[in-house]
Parts: structure tokens; C-alpha cells; sequence
């Protein structure tokens, strides 16, 4: 049976969970979507993209090294992506301690970069030695709905519900040490334990995520669902929500396209993000202009909203 | 050994890409601008594939892609704050745009692979971690002078850039045009991007833009001195990087550059 679109949707859906190794793949897809969504929204507020792509690269070289060592691929994806996590962690810390003077944000960026490239150069240098074998690092590198096997679906959720109970268990702290950091150290909230902690969640999800989109990637379920909620609400719950349910849309709608058509499921994940994105940003655009009309001071009566984007106004 | 050939080539090349890389990437970073840096490495990759996918040279879908990105970023990026007019670069826009590039260029890879006569993923491997010991004389010889010309310009426009990156709102009052110098930065910053894929791949560009520049930074604060020994550096980690690898069979050529350029800045932080 060839698939095909049709505008029946229950066909559609019918057809769609034909196979086992689809099933996997919108299994693994849905859990990965979940945790990329809240695990991203987080790291959008907190400023943390650059680290949370630097992070996505570590799992190149864990693949790589996994190869190499004969074990199976998810362990060096998650030590890869964990270990890169504390690297980062360690070095912005050294660079918050000694100086704010001399040392800006651009050098604290260089230092992330810099774990990035060493990474993938790494990860190339490995896979050379592996033997190179270049069909497996496309699939490596874009992702790869084909491979998704049952244990596979077990350790993402494993891994998925570790990071969401973390979330769940120190989100509000979380949330007011990334807001607002000399004032949560003031109440006596662990920021630098906190943010560590956040960043080794950050890269065990990320390892996650990009079992399933490819290293590169990652960003289209991390970034896309958060970056676009972010767009549309300044709320917090509604705002997480929306990221989980945008995750969902894209993930699924992006696999299922992919599959009626045989083009690349990466293509239409990161594009059906793009659009969105790019929407969301056209309408607050406008939203702003007509809003801008009005009398100051309307941010104030919500209280549960984010600071940020009314202050740098 | 043999200063003719290929090993010749990639040292003409490789030579005016490290000084080109290393004195784009003092600013690079002097701005905060490493991840747009990184991100329009990954446009290369898209550039290079839409070339090959539609049959054209592939340098011209590099630097095609790479700039027109580098210039949408610019245009992306919020307006300036007024209390510094210090222009940000919007890390989440930037992002987003090269994860959607990065999204073509998986498409472009497939058309390329089914479309083209069966030639698997070196294409890809090719472009993303580069192969300077492939150029041949006359692809030399033109990398060359586009890393002079690169150079070149940014020198021609160096001592407002830097005024315009340390103190905007100085710069503004003294003249200087603080906008359209970003974006003819960020213009040269792509040049640069698809530049440099063509010696260490677009993945690893990386290294040569930030890790010279990186340790540049903290081994000196004077802005001259600073550009100059960035330039060295990139230019050291090159020579060291090609010899390792044309000695060493396995170790790949933007690897060996690379990781050579990583591990000098990590001495820096030891010492």
C-alpha cells in the first residue's frame, strides 16, 4: 500500500499508523516534543540558546565515540550532552567570577562556540576513525524516522519524565532565579545550583531530541514551539502550554507530511516552525503598533506576567 | 616536504582564510555576535547544497546564501536600544532562521541524492567538515585573493567598526555611520563564513572565527595588538593544523585546524 493524502482524515491517520516503525516514530516524536517544548521555554527565558545549540552539537561526537566503542548509541548521546552541559556550566561560571570588566558577553558566547566546534571536530575526527561511514551520518546529523525501535521509545520516555519532574519540582525557583537572579539569591534561592542543574537537564533533553530530529536539527522542536509561544502570550501557564501543544502540532504534522510524500520529515519540521515563528512575530508586530495607541501602563494589571519584553521597551 | 601540489594549495588558501577568519573574528566577538557567526556557517551548508542540487558551482550558492542570511539577520535584529544603541543580534531569531536554512538544505540534499547520478553523502560530508587538500590551484589561488580582499576591507573600515562596537553612542555623535557598519560587518562576516567552509567545512568554522579571536581577547586588551595576534593565531593553528593532518592519515584537515585552534585557547585559560 502506497500512502497517500487524502482529505479524509481518518484515513489519513488510518494509514499513518500502518506501519510499527511509524507508530515508533510518532511515539518518540510526541515524548521528545513534550520535553523540547517546556525544557525550551525555559531556555528562550533564560537566554540560554546559544548553550542549548552547543549542546545539541555534543551529541555528535557522543555518537561518534559510541560507534567507536561498540556500545549503543543513546549512552553517548546522553554522557556526551550531560558532560558538555557541566563544561558550560563551568566555564561561564569562571568567566562571571573573575571580572565582569574586561570579559563581555561576547567572550562568554566565544568560550560556548568554541565547546561547539571543538566538539563536532571531534566527533569528525572520530567518525574517521570509525571507518566513516557517510549514509549513517546524514541520518546522524538530519535525523532518521526509519530507526526507531521499541527500547528506544522507553529510554526517550525514561528520560523525558526525569526532565520533567525536574521541571515540575523546581520550576518556580527556577523560574525566579532566571527572571530576576540578584534577587533571588537575596531570598535565599540556590541560582548557581539551580542554573547548573538546569543545564544539565537542558542537555540530557537535548540528547533526547535529537535522537529523533538529527543533531543539527534540534532547535526546529527545542527552540520552535517556546520561541513562538513566547511570540504570542507574555503569560507563564498558558504560555508553556501553548509551547507543548505547538511541539506536538509540529513534531506529528511535520512526521506525517514526511511520510505521505518521501521528502525529508527535518524540511517540513523546521519549516512549519519557521512559518509560525514568523507569523507570530508579524502579529504581535501589529498587535504593538495598534496597542501602542493606547495609554500606558496596561502590562500592570497582569500580575503572572514575565518581565522583559514590557521593560526594554 | 612537498611545497608544490595539494599540500602548496591548501597552505595558499588555508594562510589567507586563517587571517581573513582571525581578524573577522576579533570583532565577532568584540560585538557578541558568535552565534550569528555560527549560525551563517550552517547557512553555508544550505548555500553550498542549493548550488549543487540545481547544478551551479557550489562557491556561488556559498556566498550567495551566506551573505543574503548574514543581511537578513541585520535586518531581523531589534532596533537598537536607545540608552546604549548598542544593536543585539536577536538570539532567538537567529535560531530559528538557521534551523529553517539548515531545513532547506536537508531538502536540497535529498533532491541532490535522489535527483543526481548516486553519489551518496560525501557531498555533504564535503561541505560540512571541508576539504582543503581537494582545492586545486586555480580554486586556490581565487581563495586566496578572496581572503585578502576580505582583509582588506575590514581594515579599510576597522577603526570606525571598532569605535562603532566598543561606543556606539560616541560613534553616533562623532559621525560615524554605527548602522550601516553593522551590516557591512555582517556582510563580511558572511564573505567570511562561506570563505572559510571551504577550508575547515561549515561546521567547524567555528574554531578559526572564535577560538583565535577568544584568546586573543584575553591575552591582550589593546585593540590593534589584539587583531594582530588573532590573525597569528588563526594563521599558527592552520600550518600546525594541516601538517598534523598531512601526517596523520585519519585526522582530517578541518578537525586538525580546529582542534589545534580550541587547544591553544584552552592553554590560555590555564595559564
Amino acid at each position: 500500500m502506497n500512502p497517500h493524502l487524502t482529505l479524509n482524515l481518518g484515513s489519513d491517520v488510518h494509514q499513518l499508523l500502518a506501519y510499527q516503525f511509524m507508530v515508533n516514530a510518532l511515539q518518540a516524536a510526541g515524548i521528545v516534543a513534550v520535553t523540547a517544548a517546556v525544557v525550551g521555554w525555559f531556555m528562550v527565558l533564560r537566554g540560554e540558546t546559544f548553550a542549548g545549540h552547543t549542546l545539541s552539537v555534543m551529541s555528535f561526537p557522543g555518537a561518534a565515540a559510541a560507534a567507536l566503542a561498540g556500545v549503543p548509541l543513546a549512552w553517548g548521546y546522553f554522557a556526551f550532552c550531560g558532560g558538555g552541559a557541566l563544561i558550560i556550566a563551568g566555564s561561564t561560571r569562571r568567566g562571571d567570577r573573575s571580572g565582569a570588566g574586561r570579559r563581555g558577553p561576547g567572550q562568554q558566547a566565544a568560550v560556548v562556540g568554541m565547546v561547539g566546534a571543538g566538539a563536532l571536530a571531534l566527533g569528525y575526527l572520530l567518525l574517521s576513525l570509525y571507518g566513516g561511514v557517510l549514509e549513517s551520518l546524514e541520518s546522524l546529523l538530519f535525523g532518521s524516522i526509519l530507526g526507531v525501535t521499541r527500547g528506544q521509545v522507553l529510554t526517550l520516555a525514561i528520560v523525558g519524565a526525569c526532565a520533567l519532574a525536574f521541571l515540575v519540582f523546581a520550576g518556580r525557583p527556577l523560574l525566579f532565579a532566571s527572571v530576576d537572579g540578584s534577587l533571588a539569591a537575596a531570598g535565599r534561592v540556590p541560582v548557581r545550583a539551580l542554573s547548573v542543574a538546569y543545564l544539565f537537564v537542558l542537555g540530557l533533553s537535548v540528547a533526547a531530541t535529537a535522537q529523533i530530529t538529527g543533531v543539527l536539527l534540534v532547535f526546529a522542536l527545542l527552540l520552535g514551539p517556546a520561541a513562538i509561544a513566547r511570540e504570542l502570550t507574555p503569560r507563564i501557564g498558558l504560555g508553556l502550554g501553548l509551547s507543548i501543544a505547538l511541539g506536538l502540532a509540529i513534531a506529528w504534522v511535520g512526521l506525517g507530511l514526511s511520510y505521505f510524500t518521501g521528502y525529508p520529515a527535518g524540511f517540513f519540521v523546521t519549516s512549519i516552525a519557521m512559518a509560525l515563528f514568523a507569523g507570530a512575530r508579524l502579529a504581535r508586530g501589529l498587535r504593538d503598533r495598534a496597542s501602542r495607541s493606547t495609554p500606558p501602563g496596561r502590562g500592570i494589571r497582569d500580575r503572572r506576567r514575565l518581565p522583559g519584553r514590557a521593560a526594554s521597551r | 616536504m612537498p611545497l608544490q601540489g595539494f599540500l602548496g594549495n591548501a597552505l595558499l588558501a588555508g594562510s589567507c582564510i586563517a587571517v581573513a577568519s582571525g581578524l573577522i573574528g576579533y570583532f565577532v566577538v568584540l560585538r557578541a555576535q558568535v552565534f550569528a557567526g555560527d549560525a551563517l556557517s550552517h547557512v553555508a551548508f544550505t548555500g553550498a547544497l542549493a548550488a549543487a542540487a540545481a547544478g551551479l558551482d557550489l562557491r556561488v550558492g556559498l556566498f550567495a546564501a551566506t551573505v543574503a542570511v548574514a543581511l537578513l539577520l541585520g535586518v531581523l535584529s531589534p532596533p537598537a536600544r536607545p540608552s546604549t544603541l548598542r544593536a543585539r543580534l536577536d538570539d532567538v531569531s537567529t535560531g530559528m532562521v538557521f534551523v529553517w536554512v539548515l531545513g532547506l538544505g536537508v531538502l536540497f540534499l535529498h533532491l541532490f541524492n535522489s535527483g543526481g547520478s548516486g553519489s551518496n553523502g560525501t557531498l555533504a560530508a564535503r561541505t560540512l567538515f571541508g576539504s582543503i587538500f581537494s582545492l586545486t590551484t586555480g580554486q586556490a589561488w581565487l581563495a586566496a585573493a578572496i581572503g585578502v580582499a576580505i582583509a582588506v576591507g575590514l581594515l579599510a573600515i576597522g577603526r570606525p567598526l571598532l569605535l562603532a562596537s566598543v561606543d556606539p553612542p560616541l560613534a553616533v555623535a562623532g559621525g560615524v555611520p554605527v548602522r550601516a557598519l553593522g551590516f557591512a560587518f555582517l556582510a563580511l562576516l558572511g564573505l567570511d563564513a562561506a570563505e572559510a567552509t571551504q577550508a575547515v567545512g561549515a561546521l567547524l568554522l567555528l574554531g578559526l572565527l572564535a577560538a583565535p579571536a577568544g584568546a586573543a581577547h584575553r591575552l591582550t586588551a589593546s585593540p590593534y595588538r589584539g587583531l594582530a595576534l588573532s590573525a597569528l593565531i588563526a594563521l599558527g593553528a592552520t600550518w600546525v593544523g594541516l601538517a598534523l593532518s598531512y601526517w596523520i592519515g585519519a585526522l582530517p584537515p578541518g578537525s586538525a585546524v580546529t582542534l589545534v585552534a580550541v587547544g591553544f585557547y584552552a592553554l590560555t585559560i590555564l595559564t
